[in-house]
């Protein structure tokens, strides 16, 4: 790994170092307790009754087989839990368990909680549903059609619209008139799990009339809000704990089923009640990557500079709301973020269909659009004759300034980023040779999301730093999903204290415990959290400094921080110091995103964030002509971090989300055949193992943003999305032919090459866009600084 | 094995220590570790030999416990993840993937160290392709992979 760095190399001690994570002992011998592992004395064990139809109606549900079983304890379904509630308020159409029909394969209907997980699940399938089956949707085509039935949901509409947007920023039409040429494709880009190694669990209390649930969730704010709504308790008597987290992706960022489930029987029982999921029930869990068909025309000048760009999508949303509205906006929010478009209308809709629900997986939206928008791009240099790399060079937004749909940027390393990975793999000096090639590709994503996902106007991040008789504890609802937000929030404290991380006590993702963070969603942690702490931490380090320089009767500023002390004074010796005279030291910290982001029109509220992140990438394979199987041989890739605070978990998130993007590019899909999940299974779902592994060289640019803590940005959804267009295109540069669908499989190459050989276009993709009743488009005006605001 | 109503008897050595345990012939030795002997530093991914979260060493074999049942380890040796140190002293493997930041969310970790273990075991210096071989059982969806075969060939120098 390689760091570019930025302007100021500083003396800064322990932020950027390659230090071990701080919870990284308790993993390595087996210590550490994740939401499995945890098992409260006198225990029940719950498992969910799953429909087995697309969608129906239930006509009746008797539970009375089950309950007269010995060792069950409790039965419950939807006249348990009559309060509806979903992620987003503007789709809050799931009961956790469904009693009036059934939506998808793997939709819950009753909960048992009995002695045993083999008890609770004869008891599953003692209970007698009776069903009326109703026309399955399973593509989005079929979504547009009018229901021959009824809709799948009886809120939004028309038919299976979830959401539809249409804005315009910019004059289009004149974009388009004055441009030399213009361009129009269309790709598709299927679905994707996220495929945590840990299935989800949650564990469940009720003692007096206070609600505990421990559950592998990266957004414990969120599940204690839905808790609260769903049960009719106040917020104050339910307690939420992110347990230590296997994985997450975007996967366990919803309320489920389950968690509400164990709630209820651990009030019904009185006893604790645990839930884990098969692997299979994780695949119908999904709430990941949308299939999204994709539309997009372009105008360039002569000299390849974009003057219009019109986007369309259209999102498979599965059988519920979950992130659904965001995620559509997400697919068409970000494209003016790393090119200059200076005039952009972009149509979106979600459909919902009879599949288990899509939601967030890591790039939130915005890896489809952008797999289309390289692809589109490197078609149009292909046809204007100028280079992939020139052509996108053209057209790079410039730091600090607003794009065409308001947003705010601020520092970005596209340019060093594209040397480097340019550089590094001699991407231009490339020699030609069927079935081996390279491909380019750039892409940029969010430090966190400008609004929370439920209007209020609290921080985004709160944060307690405590020091008590030389101890430091720092207290933070931020959850760390194993990409190191504990250990990013310790380096942070560490820094200002003069410590080393491994000196700060971390007590996060409990929202008894500790002051709110939103969530470890949308990228915000090191960037919200750790801004948070570094406020919290450098008051403290100041209550501390003229402590010293009060008994050293000098000024503060001669008092010097670091290797464990504060002056000549130990750190022990001077946190006494102060504790004397002051009592326990307690100091906050709190961060809510600048109110100046982003526009003010409807639907603005996706897009916005305090700062992006920019990535680069090369990818290298082979693509044999003759079987159209494809050989990883190297990834080069560069990502602006504006500053790593620590070197190792950033070089981890990075080749993780490299990792991630290969499989989504070559493998991984979330496919259905009559409604039934085809691959419910980690060996049939395939993903990238050891030997498929290319080797990836790793370049940090630093931009050291000013608003970032230290100058951090995010890494761990960013590094992702140049990936796919990059081996698409690759593919394109060995074989001359162009995949317009993910995953790019060898089948798809061969048909492919098929077409070229009967003289047709050499391309396998979605032939057309269908028509789409997007509503009217919004005309957005120009960002105006003097208005602006949330 | 004695057959004592619907349960059997099983006798085996689980990091060093030995036990005489009550259970179902059906259970499997992940369940029977997990939830028997209450070793949870063992995980489970899959329950059906996918993705290696389970592994553990049979008589110093690396296998997938959720794929073993009793009768077939009846007065055997396992050694888990807990069994791995020396005391408080990390074995090489576990340093080195502390090192390399090889650990991220840590679930596939107590598989990953198991195999590498029993690789390095018989074979101090692997190559790359030996390494990516031994370990392409098991999966880990944070790394990428590199960081961990990186901690493998560090620990096989530090047991050299």
């Amino acid at each position: 790994m390689t760091t570019i760095e930025g302007e100021s190399a500083t003396d800064l001690r322990v932020v950027g170092k390659s230090l071990p994570k701080v919870d990284a002992v308790g993993k390595l011998i087996g210590l550490t307790a994740y939401a499995d592992d945890i098992e409260l004395p006198n225990t029940l064990f719950c498992k969910l009754l799953r429909s087995h139809h697309p969608h129906a109606r239930i006509i009746s549900i008797d539970t009375s087989p089950a309950l007269a079983m010995e060792g069950v304890v409790a039965v419950i379904t939807q006249d348990d839990l009559p309060v509806k509630y979903g992620i987003m308020p503007t789709s809050e159409d799931e009961h956790g368990l469904e009693g009036e029909k059934v939506r998808f394969v793997g939709d819950p209907v009753a909960a048992v909680a009995a002695v045993d997980e083999e008890t609770a699940l004869a008891a599953c399938r003692a209970i007698k549903v009776e069903y009326q089956p109703l026309e399955a949707i399973e593509s989005i085509e079929h979504a547009l059609l009018p229901p021959s039935d009824e809709p799948i949901q009886d809120y939004a509409g028309p038919g299976n619209i979830h959401r539809a947007g249409a804005l315009e920023f910019g004059e289009v039409d004149e974009g388009f008139a004055k441009s030399n040429y213009i361009r129009e494709d269309v790709f598709f880009y299927e679905g994707n799990t996220h495929l945590p190694m840990e299935q989800h669990s949650a564990t469940a209390t009720y003692v007096g009339d206070q609600l505990t649930l421990w559950s592998s969730t990266q957004n414990p704010h969120y599940v204690h809000r839905a808790m609260a709504k769903v049960f009719e308790m106040p917020m104050s008597h339910v307690r939420v704990i992110a347990a230590p987290h296997g994985g997450g992706f975007g996967g366990k960022a919803d309320p489920f089923s389950h968690e509400v489930a164990v709630c209820k029987l651990a009030m019904i029982t009185g006893r604790p009640v645990k839930c884990t999921l098969t692997r299979e029930e994780v695949f119908y869990t999904h709430r990941g990557r949308h299939p999204v068909l994709m539309w997009v025309r372009t105008g360039v000048s002569e000299d390849g500079k974009i003057q219009a760009m019109h986007f369309r999508t259209a999102l498979d949303g599965g059988a519920y709301g979950s992130y659904g509205p965001a995620s559509m906006l997400y697919t068409g929010a970000l494209q003016p973020t790393t090119y200059n478009i200076p005039a952009y209308r972009f149509e979106g809709v979600r459909v919902f269909t009879n599949k288990a629900p899509c939601g967030p997986k890591r790039g939130h939206g915005t890896p489809q659009p952008r797999f289309a928008l390289e692809l589109h791009l490197d078609k149009i240099a292909e046809d204007i004759g100028l280079d992939p790399v020139e052509l996108r060079r053209r057209n790079f937004v410039k730091p600090y300034t607003r794009t065409i749909n308001h947003l705010r940027i601020t520092s970005c390393g596209l340019e060093e980023a594209t040397e480097q990975v340019i550089e590094a793999s001699g991407f231009l000096r490339r020699k030609k040779s069927l079935g081996h090639g390279m491909g380019f590709a750039i892409s940029s994503y969010m430090c966190g999301a400008g609004l929370p996902i439920y209007w209020n106007k609290l921080p985004h991040s709160e944060c307690i730093v405590q020091v008590n008789r030389g101890g430091v504890s720092l207290y933070c609802g931020a959850t760390d999903i194993g990409q190191g937000s504990d250990t990013v929030l310790a380096t942070v404290a560490a820094e200002e204290l003069g410590l080393w991380p491994s000196d700060i006590r971390i007590f996060s993702g409990d929202t008894g415990l500790a002051p709110v963070d939103l969530g470890s969603y949308s990228s915000r942690v090191t960037f919200m959290a750790g801004n948070a702490a570094l406020q919290a931490a450098h008051e403290m380090r100041e209550i501390l400094v003229n402590a010293v320089a009060e008994k050293m009767e000098c000024s503060p500023s001669e008092v010097t921080v670091g290797e464990g002390k504060i002056g000549e004074m130990t750190f022990e010796e001077a946190a006494n110091l102060a504790q004397e005279k002051l009592g326990v030291l307690s100091t906050r910290g709190s961060y809510a995103p600048p109110k100046n982001i982003g526009g003010r029109f409807k639907a603005s509220g996706v897009g916005p964030s305090p700062a992006y992140s920019y990535s680069a990438a090369v990818v290298d394979l082979d693509a044999d002509p003759y079987s159209g199987e494809i050989q990883l041989n190297k990834v080069w890739i560069a990502h602006d971090i504006g500053r790593p605070i620590n070197s190792l978990t950033v070089r981890g998130q990075v080749e993780g989300g490299v990792y991630m993007g290969l499989g989504e590019a070559l493998m991984e899909a979330q496919l259905y055949r009559h409604g039934l999940h085809k691959v419910p299974s980690m060996l049939d779902y395939k993903s990238l193992t050891f030997m498929d592994m290319p080797e990836v060289e790793t370049y940090l640019v630093e931009t050291i943003d000013l608003e970032g803590p230290y100058g951090a940005k995010e890494v761990g959804q960013g590094p992702l999305l140049p990936v796919i267009p990059a081996v698409a295109s690759a593919v394109h540069d060995a074989l001359g032919v162009w995949v317009d669908e993910v995953p790019i499989t060898p089948d798809k190459i061969m048909r492919a090459l098929d077409a070229r050989a009967k003289g047709r276009e050499g391309r396998y993709g979605p032939k057309s866009f269908p028509a789409i009743p997007y509503p009217t488009i919004v005309k957005v005006p120009p960002f105006d600084a003097s208005s602006s605001s949330f | 094995m004695s057959n004592i109503g619907s349960r059997e008897i099983l006798r085996i050595s689980v990091n060093g220590r030995k036990h005489e345990l009550l259970v179902k012939p059906y259970a499997t030795l992940l369940e029977i570790l997990r939830e028997d002997l209450r070793l949870t530093g063992t995980k489970h991914g899959c329950e059906a030999g996918e993705c290696g979260a389970c592994m553990v060493l049979v008589d110093g074999t690396p296998q997938l416990s959720c794929l073993v049942l009793p009768g077939q380890v009846e007065g055997s040796d396992i050694t888990t993840i807990e069994g791995v140190s020396n005391g408080s002293e990390l074995h090489p493997v576990q340093r080195a993937f502390m090192e390399h930041g090889a650990s991220q969310c840590g679930y596939c970790t107590s598989g990953m160290i198991i195999s590498s273990k029993a690789l390095l075991d018989a074979n101090p210096s692997p190559s790359r392709e030996e390494i990516k071989e031994a370990l392409s059982g098991n999966l880990c969806r944070c790394t990428g992979y590199g960081t961990i075969i990186e901690a493998v060939e560090d620990a096989g120098r530090a047991m050299a």
